[in-house]
């Protein structure tokens, strides 16, 4: 059986966070403004309006540019893309075509399987109108609404090369690139909302050819489980296609969330012809060495470069600092933390670290999930206060599970752990002369399971220690419990043998 | 040069979103034909050594601020739409 492979480039769109437009002065925040109350004549595409461009808007281009290694143009040109649909006003899209102002970049893969991704060109352009889609009553056609709002906000393609192999791999670029965009601060990057989207190019061919098989477009992703399931399900239908002999078509299809499936929407045929141009009205952009000396000098230590150095520094896998380094706020958190925890030896501030990334990546991303928080600084719980708790788990004043109970207060209330141990009564008995009375206590209601221990089933321990617990609600330190049930379960089994 | 054909007028037309009558087709045929016949006459300047530019003027670099300004009020901007729907411009639904 032919084993297949598949060809995978994408692009991506990325809305800039910047106050105005592309090319206009009217605000660029139409997430939060009414409809149309965000419109100039240059967005309205009015005859005889003169667009200007961005000022900062070309720096973020030339950031991001920069943080995925590509070359900047020193001089880059806009072009006009002409085709029609409802929501482009002007009948052509102001980008660039020949001239991008970032080429021939790079992205490392993280994971498992690292690899480069080559990035064949970040151009800037402007985003289009909104329209919302009204189903007509029976038998009427329906029409649609249009928001000019968001026509204008400034728009950043980011192109891949074809070397992507799998969804996977395509998840794994998404998420790096998102967290570029967030490191840079030049975006929100967030599908949900619109601010990032990402179309596929994918063919397949056998594994071990170098032709590339006819590609075909996937289109309305509108988040990152759908991107999986959307490139999922195309590689299997192109291969599926190619073992009954069918002809794959180069074409456009759109992904339907609800099917599962992805359906035609333009074949190459009917593709457009955009007939680009340059774009008169704006002169071409001389950008200086010195400008972007100075850009690069802006850029903020990046997740792959952070990532690098929290596994040198504090020795984390490389699993716990990805995701540490995911977001910047969650990094910045992790080594705040640190920078407040507890000096000691070399050991022990490796074993703080190790602790400190688990806290964050198990129970405090798991309550920013059920609380829906996406920015781990804007939590009632401190990096001071975190420390604190943590040193007290790691010098056993209280166990793991007692520590949760705390964190759960501190997450609720921004309670510092001591005011809750003090007012709870918690903490750790480890006090030998505390736990006896519970021991003995188990021990003696539970003649079935000492029996099985003198009898050589040692795991009978368990149970007995699982009863101290509870008598001692959760509190007594595991270790000393078991060392103390076994100490006077070993005497009994001496007793008993004589 | 040759002239252009009526297939290739109606796919012009398509493209800038007109609709052509079968005598406007034979019009715009002749029209346009002679407008390329005449940029065709561009082509025996010799261009040897000049770098391609797609602005006639010496200006670059022209940018601005990130600074909001004042938009247009909503009235304004749907004072020149065919139709309206409330707060909206309303629109052919156009199908891919």
């Amino acid at each position: 059986m032919t084993e297949y492979e598949a060809v995978i480039g994408l692009e991506t769109h990325v809305q800039l966070n910047t106050k105005s437009k592309m090319f206009s002065n009217s605000s660029a925040e139409y997430q939060s403004a009414d409809p149309n109350t965000i419109v100039d004549p240059v967005s309205l595409a009015l005859p005889g309006t003169l667009p200007v461009v961005n000022r900062k808007a070309v720096e973020s281009a030339i950031k991001i540019g920069l943080a995925l290694g590509c070359q900047i143009a020193s001089v880059t040109k806009f072009d006009r893309k002409q085709y029609n649909y409802p929501d482009l006003l002007k009948g052509y899209q102001i980008s660039q075509f020949d001239e991008p102002i970032c080429f021939e970049g790079h992205l490392e893969l993280p994971g498992d399987n690292p690899r480069t991704v080559r990035i064949n060109r970040v151009h800037m352009e402007e985003d289009v109108a909104k329209l919302v889609h009204v189903d007509g009553l029976a038998g009427k056609s329906g029409y649609a609404l249009m928001d000019v709002n968001r026509a204008g906000v400034p728009l950043m393609e980011i192109v891949t090369e074809p070397d992507l192999r799998s969804a996977e791999d395509v998840v794994a670029y998404i998420e790096s690139l998102q967290s570029i965009i967030r490191y840079l601060g030049v975006g929100t990057a967030n599908m949900e909302e619109g601010s990032f989207r990402c179309d596929a190019n994918i063919s397949v061919r056998p594994k071990g050819t170098e032709t590339l098989g006819t590609k075909v477009e996937v289109k309305n992703m509108n988040r990152i489980s759908a991107v999986a399931r959307a490139v999922t399900y195309e590689i299997e239908r192109q291969i599926r296609a190619i073992e009954t002999g069918e002809r794959i078509v180069q074409e456009t299809r759109g992904w339907n969330d609800g099917t599962g499936k992805t359906v035609v929407q333009r074949s190459k045929e009917e593709a457009n012809d955009y007939r680009y141009f340059p774009e008169p009205d704006i002169p071409p952009l001389e950008i200086g060495r010195e400008w972007v000396d100075e850009l690069q000098a802006e850029l903020p230590e990046l997740p792959a470069q952070r990532k690098a150095r929290l596994i040198a520094d504090f020795g984390l896998s490389e699993y716990d600092a990805r995701l540490i380094t995911s977001t910047r706020t969650t990094a910045e958190y992790f080594e705040e933390t640190i920078a407040v925890g507890p000096t000691g030896n070399a050991e022990s501030r490796l074993q703080f670290a190790k602790e400190t990334a688990n806290w964050l990546n198990g129970e405090i991303a798991r309550l920013m999930n059920v609380d829906s928080i996406n920015d781990v600084s804007a939590t009632k719980v401190k990096p001071l206060s975190l420390a604190n708790l943590i040193a007290r788990v790691m010098k056993r004043e209280l166990n793991s599970n007692t520590g949760k109970q705390v964190f759960e207060e501190m997450w609720k209330t921004g309670a510092e752990p001591e005011a809750i141990i003090e007012e709870r009564g918690l903490g750790m008995v480890s006090d030998t002369g505390a736990l006896e009375p519970a021991v003995d206590q188990a021990i003696a209601d539970n003649a079935a399971a000492v029996k099985d221990y003198l009898g050589g089933k040692e795991t009978a321990v368990r149970f007995l220690m699982g009863q101290v617990m509870k008598a001692t609600k959760g509190q007594a330190d595991p270790p000393m419990v078991l060392k103390m049930l076994r100490e006077k379960l070993e005497t009994l089994k001496a007793n008993a043998g004589e | 040069m040759e002239s252009l054909t009526a297939d290739e007028v109606r796919y012009i037309a398509k493209l800038a979103n007109l609709y052509l009558t079968e005598d406007e087709v034979e019009m715009y045929r002749h029209q346009l034909t002679g407008i390329l016949d005449h940029v065709q006459s561009l082509q025996e300047i010799d261009t040897e050594g000049v770098e391609p530019t797609g602005h006639a003027t010496e200006v670059n670099t022209v940018l601005r601020d990130d600074e909001p300004g004042t938009p247009l009020e909503r009235d304004q901007v749907l004072a020149n739409a065919p139709s309206t729907s409330g707060e909206f411009i309303r629109v052919r639904t156009v199908l891919d």
